[in-house]
């Protein structure tokens, strides 16, 4: 019997076309509309409108701010989370990793409305927007920052703690020096999972923030109702932003970047 | 006293409830090589770890230098380590991986002032000074020019080439080894044994060597520590421990050796193998002792002239001997010599009286403390085992409520009685169907002595030995289930004031 053969080339067709109609031509029509104005004409107007707009430009800014905060919040809780577990020799670690993770799991509308309720109930609701709004964020990022972590401190050699310490090192010293460079990829990691949906997660906004609070993500939903090519312009802008910022933390260069977690 | 630099005194180490040293006492003096030497699991990297501060003693004392050190973290010991799986900084280049302790290091310097007076002030080391002394240490272990290559890029010789200058660098009281060459293949693991001890006479430090490499550690050592089940057997020069093991543990493990059963039948004279020699060692008379005798110590010569007479039933060519095997009577004697013999020649040998060694028994008898159980039957090492209980009480028999009546008529209920359990060598069988015999465990131990093999299986859960003799092979970590008659099973009463421990 003969097997039908394909050849690495045509395995690949059906990925292509999908990069071809999902990706590309997506991001060509984001860039079409971006540069032409209503009447489908090449125009710069929407660039410029956005940059002589100090509401849409504060808008970037605080967004900016916002998911610069929530990251950071994430970053400092789930270190020590992460460091810990990697380093014990607890048989149910499994376990309380899992308990940190499975929120996740958990319809993300069920768990926002879960929060606006309990914000509610001890008054918060309405009364500290931008505060609700980073809580309801970490809250719900926390796990993205925990596991790039995790995974990466487990694969830390313990012998190389204990080196550390050999040659002299204190706990300060093995830590600045050892910990923290190695885990750096994951630290990375963590903070290219959490950023990027932190400036554009609107429903988190919406919903904890009374719809007070608008970041860049709000932002574009509503242009696209309104004006697509004004949308399309601050979508582009937004993923310059991004593109800039992954660039300059060197999430493009390491090569073992870890999003995930082997539970 | 001060030439001790390193002593351990009564060390006990307990890893949750596993005991992993059990009352280690020895000394390292000042600058020589040591290595401890045991099979894996026997202790000898807890010993080292203790040394190195990562582990602490459960109880016992370490002293460096007379001082007690037990308790100080590892970043507080003049001690350095070279780690078994080197433990380089993979995010550091050599450079900084060498340097890594230098730049941590504070050094008391002495300085005149304007007015004449001294003063010293501790300080950092340079920029230069680390620069020189790193410079150094890559001279010494022959990789100059290797400051800015990374980690990743070496091979195994020359990462371990880098963890042992990391360590050196510092210039320890002692450099610790936790089996160094392990993961280096035979020949780069020869080059390096003769490195090492040039390294060790020219740095003029301390070394404590950790190997289960017996050759390594007869080839490297001033002193050998060996380790079994985290008690030392034997410390010694390599050439006491290879000439006078302590024990058959060392006479099997150091070496190729006869060992067999023998009896001392008189004074200086031993019965082995069904005859008598001449032996050195003295030992009280019908004393059953093990008879050690290196394969090299046995001279072969004409038939009738020899103590033993035997058929050589194999020949095998080893590069610098010829190791024979002589069956004498039902026993096999192995022989290591440059002269060859022929398969199914008749030949005599005799043994010298001083290559005769002659050690006590380690195990003439199984004890074990038991519990009676409801059914009569006696709980111990894990299993249980059908017995006859009326040995207990003399003249007693069982009557059909399956209580014990004694002589006097009186009926008693054993059930949870505590008993002394013995059993003899020669009264223990295994088997590998898992459920034929009261208790299982794994063979850890396999000692040929001539015409029997020595056998231990250890339980499981609460790690009991069984030792015995048997005609059969089995493999070391066979899994196998313990048999032994009823009335092989001798029993007998816990005196209340032994109970109490």
């Amino acid at each position: 019997m003969k097997m039908p053969r394909f050849s690495r080339k045509t395995l690949c067709i059906p990925y292509a076309v999908f990069l071809l109609f999902f990706v590309i031509v997506p991001m060509l029509v984001i860039v079409f509309y971006a540069f032409t104005d209503t009447a489908n004409g090449f125009s710069f107007s929407n660039f410029i409108n956005f940059f002589s707009d100090p509401t849409k430009l504060s808008t970037i800014v605080y967004s900016f701010v916002i998911a610069l905060i929530t990251t950071a919040v994430c970053l400092l809780l789930a270190y020590p989370v992460a460091y810990i577990l990697s380093r014990s020799k607890m048989k149910k670690k499994n376990v309380i990793l899992m308990l940190f993770v499975t929120p996740m799991w958990i319809n993300f509308v069920l768990r926002i409305n879960a929060i606006r309720e309990l914000l509610k109930w001890i008054g918060l609701l309405g009364e500290a927007n931008y505060f609700n709004t980073i809580f309801g964020m970490v809250y719900d990022f926390l796990p993205f920052m925990i596991l790039p972590l995790y995974t990466t401190m487990l694969k830390i050699d313990n012998n190389l703690y204990e080196a550390s310490a050999d040659l002299g090192g204190n706990a300060f010293i093995t830590f600045t020096r050892i910990t923290l460079p190695l885990s750096m990829p994951g630290i990375m990691s963590g903070i290219t999972m959490v950023f990027l949906p932190s400036m554009t997660n609107y429903v988190v906004s919406d919903m904890l923030g009374n719809s007070k609070v608008t970041i860049i993500g709000k932002f574009i939903e509503t242009y696209f109702g309104t004006d697509w090519h004004m949308g399309s312009m601050i979508a582009l802008i937004l993923l310059v932003v991004v593109f800039v910022s992954t660039l300059l933390s060197g999430g493009f260069k390491s090569e073992d970047n870890v999003r995930g977690a082997n539970i | 006293m001060s030439e001790h630099i390193i002593e351990l005194q009564n060390v006990t180490k307990y890893y949750d409830d596993n005991l992993v040293i059990d009352d280690v006492s020895f000394y390292v003096k000042k600058g020589e090589f040591i290595t401890f030497l045991g099979p894996s699991g026997c202790g000898k990297t807890t010993t080292l770890r203790m040394i190195a501060g990562f582990d602490l003693p459960t109880k016992g004392k370490i002293l460096l230098n007379g001082k007690d050190i037990s308790l100080l973290p590892p970043n507080k010991r003049p001690v350095n380590t070279v780690f078994q799986r080197y433990a380089l900084f993979p995010h550091l280049n050599i450079y900084d991986n060498i340097a890594f302790g230098l730049r941590m290091k504070r050094v008391r310097n002495t300085y005149r002032n304007e007015s004449g007076e001294t003063y010293t002030k501790t300080e950092k080391l340079t920029k230069a000074e680390i620069a020189a002394k790193v410079k150094k240490a890559l001279e010494i272990v022959d990789l100059e020019g290797f400051e800015k290559r990374s980690v990743a890029t070496l091979s195994g010789g020359q990462q371990q080439r880098v963890a042992i200058a990391r360590a050196i660098v510092n210039e320890p009281e002692i450099l610790l080894l936790d089996e160094p060459l392990g993961a280096l293949d035979l020949k780069m693991r020869k080059e390096m044994q003769i490195e090492l001890k040039e390294m060790h006479k020219r740095l003029g430090i301390t070394f404590i060597y950790v190997t289960h490499d017996q050759e390594e550690a007869l080839t490297m050592s001033d002193t050998i520590v060996v380790m079994a089940d985290g008690v030392v057997q034997q410390i010694g020069t390599p050439t006491d421990i290879y000439n006078e093991p302590a024990n058959t543990f060392v006479a099997d493990f150091i070496g190729e050796s006869n060992i067999f059963n023998g009896t001392v039948t008189g004074s200086r004279k031993v019965k082995f193998c069904g005859k008598t020699f001449d032996c050195v060692d003295d030992f009280e008379k019908n004393e059953m002792v093990d008879v050690v005798v290196r394969p090299e110590d046995i001279v072969m010569c004409a038939p009738d002239e020899g103590t033993l007479k035997g058929t050589v039933i194999s020949v095998v060519f080893k590069g610098i001997h010829y190791e024979i095997t002589v069956q004498v009577g039902k026993y096999e004697v192995v022989i290591q010599s440059t002269e060859k013999r022929e398969e199914g020649e008749t030949i005599g040998m005799k043994i010298p009286a001083q290559e005769i060694h002659l050690m006590k028994r380690l195990y003439t008898l199984n004890s074990f403390d038991g519990v009676i159980t409801k059914r009569n039957t006696v709980e111990f090492a894990d299993g249980e085992f059908e017995c006859d209980v009326t040995q207990l009480y003399p003249g007693s028999s069982i009557d059909e409520e399956d209580y014990l009546v004694t002589a006097a008529g009186e009926k008693i209920d054993l059930t949870g009685t505590e008993v002394k359990v013995e059993v003899g060598l020669e009264d223990i069988s295994i088997s590998d169907d898992e459920n034929a015999g009261g208790t299982k465990g794994h063979i850890i131990s396999i000692i040929y002595k001539g015409d029997h093999y020595r056998l231990i299986v250890r339980t499981e859960e609460s790690e009991e030995d069984f030792v015995f003799s048997t005609d059969d092979l089995w493999n070391e970590n066979d899994f196998v289930s313990v048999i032994i008659p009823k009335d092989k099973i001798k029993l007998s009463l816990k005196n209340v004031e032994e109970k109490k421990r």
